[in-house]
């Protein structure tokens, strides 16, 4: 078992002919990963290496019976396109855009949340479910089929994680990008649960970095509900504050979002904080044996 | 994106929030002519840099005629103003806004952000205006009034009016509290505002609830739709590093230690700070390459972090996935030999292509100090730096 994205889910592609998306369907497809259709309106009837294209979510839906989306579609569009795919009977929608206005994503989230979807991202780099199939843009090589489950704010970071982890033979149920924006569709508590639930995940991995409070929140239930064991890092412990660091929640403000603050609150919660970043994957490894 | 108070004042002014008659000037006889247009004997002379504490500072004065404004602009045109947000290096004052005295009879607070925990805009008052919110936040959180924001009907009446009953406002006071508030949220969502903070913002003894300071930041990521705003842009506000580096789409931010780092992504560009620091170093920058890590960005990131002095190594942390690493150590080889790097570098390239890149690195008989992983890495560090 894994969360979320099963070699069954049938995906579509927004954005399916642009550059990054045409370039990841393919990637997609090679993995693994059931894409089942495009949509670029003016496209649609066309193909794009035998995937048809369809004007509307709504028509790729009702023609291939996906239940996922991955959207490659730019900044300025990209609302219009998660409300679309949300407002279409799509059930599991991954932004993978970077770059969206922090108004539009308020008023999106605001629409979604009282809907039957889940969006992950958006300006994340998606969701892999190692041998099964991925949405989204990561190396799928570095994976390894497996039991412990990985979340994190960040791209390149979550695939350092995700190669020290299998660097170590401990392969991975689900890694799940959730975003680095201020406006994210889920939030460590809501995968996090999800890993809880699934029987075939045994450890979580959470990468978190400054800004925001969502650590300190995932923290909380941690330390209520989850007996499996949590290792965590938070990212950005020498960053400036009120400085913007690449990611657009990624800034320490008012003195609220420090590392420090963070990893005191996961400590408290009894997770694994690691220190060094080149740490991550064998403090799993360790707390996966200590329970042998 | 931040702007001046001068700049956030004329944007309020076209949403109708009362802000007070004022100019802005670039020289001494500039700021007479603009006294000289205000109405009123008091005026106030104020510096205008992007950050704030600028009157603990010595930024702001207030004058009492003509003489004085001529007096207080000569003293501050050109200042080097430090306050609690500039850092100890402070920035030297090039624009000066002149404005009309109030009198006052009441200092409030209003701020506007986004509040990440509910995914919506909240705005905030209080009856502390004059004071750092984050203090009182943290040492009187009651006297803070908040009204979260339904962005599909954005702020409305009754929270307004909710807010301004609760900074205990009665009569023409009041009336006008509420119209300022609506305004003001009005030019907080148009414009993609990502704060619109008003302290203090006073109520005269005339009944005027006006805007006596402005600070307004907006979302980089939407800009695109603003180029009224865009034109704001103050480049001597800017690190001249930091405009330089976004001329190659790098996201270069100067600190202040001794290892130099170049790695693509933000959230990995953090971690290798802090095993910099960890290694017993202090990062010197923090430099995302994002997904084009090629020989041209490479040396662009090489000559932005050598033009610090004081960075004695650099560490190159790579992780490719849809960018090869073979064509990264290229690039770092290529770059080496351009503009000649003489101080040590230690390369950390992983994912995709990894051990092409390892030969290419190996090949070249530079002086690199290749890592295989962020440990060895972090090791290597500490080595060059006992050196």
């Amino acid at each position: 078992m894994s969360i979320l994205l099963e070699k069954r889910t049938k995906v579509i592609v927004q954005g399916i002919t642009g550059s990054e998306g045409s370039f990841h369907t393919l990637q997609m497809i090679e993995y693994g990963t059931k894409v089942v259709g495009g949509v670029t309106p003016g496209k649609g009837g066309k193909d794009f290496h035998g995937v048809p294209i369809f004007n509307t979510v709504a028509d790729a839906v009702n023609e291939t019976k996906a239940t996922a989306s991955a959207i490659f579609v730019p900044p300025a569009f990209a609302a219009d396109a998660i409300l679309e795919a949300a407002n279409s009977g799509i059930k599991l929608i991954v932004c993978i855009t970077e770059g969206i206005p922090a108004n539009d994503m308020v008023k999106v989230y605001n629409v979604i949340k009282n809907m039957d979807v889940r969006l992950i991202g958006p300006n994340c780099p998606g969701i892999i479910s190692p041998g099964k199939a991925k949405i989204g843009i990561m190396p799928g090589f570095i994976h390894k089929q497996g039991k412990v489950g990985v979340i994190s704010r960040s791209g390149t970071l979550t695939y350092e994680t995700v190669k020290q982890l299998s660097d170590l033979k401990i392969g991975q149920s689900t890694s799940v990008g959730i975003g680095g924006d201020p406006i994210i569709g889920s939030q460590f508590i809501d995968v996090i649960k999800l890993f809880d639930e699934d029987p075939n995940t045994e450890g979580i991995v959470m990468i978190g970095e400054i800004g925001g409070s969502a650590e300190e929140e995932a923290a909380a239930y941690i330390k209520k509900h989850v007996k499996k064991p949590v290792v965590g890092f938070i990212a950005g412990r020498t960053a400036p504050p009120g400085r913007r660091m690449g990611h657009a929640g990624a800034i320490i403000s008012g003195g609220k979002g420090t590392a420090a603050e963070k990893m005191k609150a996961m400590k408290r919660a009894g997770i694994h904080v690691v220190e060094s970043p080149a740490e991550i994957g064998i403090t799993m490894k360790k707390a996966l044996d200590s329970r042998k | 994106m931040k702007i001046h108070e001068y700049q956030a004042k004329e944007i309020l002014r076209k949403y109708n929030v009362p802000v007070p008659e004022g100019h802005v000037a670039y020289t001494v006889d500039g700021a007479v002519q603009a006294a000289k247009e205000i109405k009123g004997k008091v005026k106030v002379v104020k510096a205008q840099i992007h950050a704030g504490g600028r009157g603990k500072g010595g930024g702001v004065k207030v004058a009492k005629g003509i003489p004085e404004v001529r007096k207080y602009a000569k003293k501050i045109l050109g200042m080097n103003l430090v306050t609690h947000q500039t850092g100890p290096e402070g920035r030297i004052v090039k624009r000066l806004l002149i404005e009309q005295g109030m009198n006052i009879a009441k200092e409030l607070y209003v701020g506007i952000t986004l509040d990440r925990h509910q995914s919506r805009n909240v705005v905030m008052v209080s009856t502390e205006g004059g004071m750092e919110i984050e203090k009182v936040a943290a040492e009187t959180p009651e006297k803070i009034l908040k009204e979260t924001i339904d962005p599909a009907v954005g702020l409305q009446a009754y929270q307004a009016r909710k807010l301004a009953f609760g900074l205990g406002l009665s009569g023409v006071q009041f009336k006008n509290a509420v119209k300022f508030l609506l305004s003001l949220y009005k030019a907080f969502d148009d414009t993609d505002a990502t704060i619109a903070e008003i302290n203090p913002l006073v109520v005269t003894k005339e009944g005027d609830v006006i805007a006596l300071d402005a600070k307004m930041n907006f979302d980089d990521n939407a800009m695109y739709r603003h180029r009224d705003i865009l034109t704001y842009r103050d480049l001597d506000e800017e690190d001249p590093l930091e405009i330089e580096a976004s001329k190659y789409q790098l996201n270069y931010i100067k600190l202040d230690g001794n290892v130099g780092c170049m790695v693509n992504g933000a959230g990995l560009a953090m971690a290798t700070m802090d095993i910099i620091k960890l290694a017993g170093g202090e990062p010197a920058n923090f430099l995302d390459v994002g997904g084009t890590a090629n020989k041209e960005t490479v040396a662009s990131g090489f000559k932005i972090i050598l033009t610090d002095p004081k960075v004695k190594a650099i560490l190159i942390n790579i992780f490719g996935g849809i960018v090869r690493c073979d064509r990264v150590a290229q690039g770092v080889i290529d770059a080496v030999n351009q503009i000649k790097v003489e101080i040590p570098i230690i390369i950390r390239l992983d994912g995709t292509n990894a051990e092409e890149a390892a030969a290419l690195l190996e090949k070249s008989k530079m002086n690199f100090e290749v890592a295989a992983n962020l440990k060895e890495a972090a090791e290597k560090v500490t080595a060059v730096l006992a050196k």
